[in-house]
């Protein structure tokens, strides 16, 4: 198989990865672990001019607990994050999600930052970001900005970067100690993309934040399931959440099972993060 | 901001270039364009056929290789990333055919092969999880092989003879030599 000819492009530093970027903006593509890209590119069902490899940029290869958020760089492998102590004890939802991508072998490859950037509607990790409140940082020719995950995605495998725009970093929100939290999925055999998959973080503060993905062309926040999920009713949080979702059939699932399925999967992820939250007020 | 010299990144862009790779301790130079995939820079260039080629998408497993000490799917990067790395694909397990690693042997012993298209992914990324977990329970192995695509055995065999080559004695297995 082979892909159509490209010019391949191997920046040594950040600055250099944006310039190329901007020079051949719409034409060139980043590419960060391969795992999403480049089946699209052997199957020919996209093709660039140019590919930016970042993957010789090792500033970018980073995961560090910040003020309030745990910040992931581009290059920070899944397997990475997967077994990093920062991620365990700052925002242990995310090395939870993230048994559910993919296997070990993809994960020692696919980076964090390139599965937030692909933005598919059935990835977990953009699903989690969203819960959370997280945030992504953009960087290129006019400079570096700041962009909350709900406007980051636009639509399927869509988002608001750039082309001549380099994610440097992802961030999390940090989980205050005390905090319960759950990752349930449905899937066709483990390690596919989610059917449906729900992200659920129960907060000290009473607080519910709850992400789905495969339930929309975009994750998103149910926020009235969010507000019956705070005073404790499951049921109605599910029927919620799968009131909000608009999903579409395809050959893995109708949109009505779909439904069904976010409404069963809030209910069992809010029942598994408050049952954490109060292990964790107890321990 | 400091001047920047990105002359290096102008230089025949779309044109085949040298790549130096050592591949089962051997240094290798050869020619590969931009798109030629890796897996077929080993099997075609590299002349090193014990590499398989099924899915070309990453789901199958079949071609997968060490990659600088960590299993890859060698379908889903490019030759010229591979310039300057360390690569060990199922050719470079054995010390010789006479002297097959301990996880070799119990594929064997354990007929954990019918057809042999998925073994040298299966032998690689078994290899990956014994280096790094000398002693992996049942579902840790698994776990660790569930993205490996077998057509013949039932995986059982397969599960058998990953648990076999581990350590029961906790003193670290020995997938092989390279890991
Ligand atoms: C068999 C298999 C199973 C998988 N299962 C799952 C799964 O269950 N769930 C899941 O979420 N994913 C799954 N994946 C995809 C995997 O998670 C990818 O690693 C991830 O989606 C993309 O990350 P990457 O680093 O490989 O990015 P790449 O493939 O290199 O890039 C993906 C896209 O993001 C862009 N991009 C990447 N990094 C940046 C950056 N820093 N700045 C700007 N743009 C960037 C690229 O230009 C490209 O458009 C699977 C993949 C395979 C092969
Ligand atoms: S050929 Fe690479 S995973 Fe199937
Ligand atoms: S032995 Fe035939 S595919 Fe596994
Ligand atoms: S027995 Fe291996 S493919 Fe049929």
């Amino acid at each position: 198989m082979k892909p159509a000819a490209f010019g391949y492009l191997t920046p040594r530093t950040r600055e250099e990865a944006i310039e190329v970027l901007s020079r051949y903006a719409g034409d060139a593509k980043v590419l960060a672990g391969g795992q999403s890209l480049v089946p699209l590119l052997n199957f020919r069902l996209t093709s660039f001019r140019y590919l930016v490899d970042i993957n010789r940029i090792p500033d970018l290869d980073y995961i560090r607990s910040e003020q309030g958020y745990l910040a992931i760089g581009a290059l920070a492998r899944h397997r990475s994050v997967e077994q990093s102590a920062e991620a365990a004890r700052e925002c242990p939802l995310l090395p939870e999600a993230l048994q559910f991508v993919g296997h070990p072998v993809i994960r020692q490859r696919g980076t964090v930052c390139g599965s937030i950037a692909h933005a598919d509607p059935s990835a977990e990790l953009p699903a989690l970001l969203t819960a959370l409140g997280g945030s992504v940082v953009l960087e290129g020719s006019s400079g570096r900005r700041v962009a909350d995950a709900e406007e980051y995605f636009l639509g399927y495998l869509m988002t608001a970067q750039q082309p001549d725009e380099l994610l440097v970093e992802a961030r999390f929100p940090k989980l205050p100690n005390g905090s319960g939290f759950a990752f349930e999925e449905l899937a066709r055999r483990h390690g596919d993309f989610a059917i449906v998959g729900v992200a659920c973080a129960a907060l000290p503060d009473g607080s519910v934040r709850l992400g789905v993905c495969g339930a929309n062309s975009v994750p998103f926040r149910p926020l009235k399931a969010e507000t019956a999920a705070a005073q404790g009713d499951l049921q109605e949080a599910g029927r919620l959440a799968a009131a909000d979702s608009d999903p579409d059939s395809d050959l893995h699932a109708t949109a009505e099972y779909r439904r069904a399925m976010v409404s069963k999967l809030v209910e069992r992820a809010v029942r598994h993060a408050l049952e954490r939250k109060e292990g964790n007020a107890r321990g | 901001m400091a001047e920047m010299r990105t002359g290096h990144l102008e230089d025949a862009l779309f044109e085949a270039r040298e790549i130096a790779c050592t591949v089962n301790g051997k240094l290798y130079r050869a020619m590969a364009e931009p798109r030629r995939l890796l897996s077929d820079f080993i099997r075609e260039d590299l002349d090193l056929k014990g590499t398989h080629v099924g899915c070309e998408h990453g789901v199958c497993g079949a071609c997968t290789i060490l990659f600088n000490g960590q299993p890859a799917r060698s379908c889903l990067m490019f030759a010229v990333q591979a310039d300057g790395a360390e690569i060990v694909t199922v050719e470079g397990l054995a010390r010789s055919p006479q002297q097959l690693t301990r996880l070799q042997e119990s594929f064997s012993q354990e007929h954990a092969l019918q057809c042999g298209y998925c073994t040298p992914g299966m032998l690689i990324s078994a290899t990956a999880l014994l280096s790094e977990n000398p002693s992996p329970t049942d579902s840790e192995v698994r776990h660790a092989m569930a993205g490996q695509l077998c057509r013949c055995t039932g995986y059982e065999q397969i599960v058998r003879a990953v648990l076999a080559a581990a350590d029961s004695d906790g003193k670290g297995g020995e997938g092989g030599n390279h890991a």
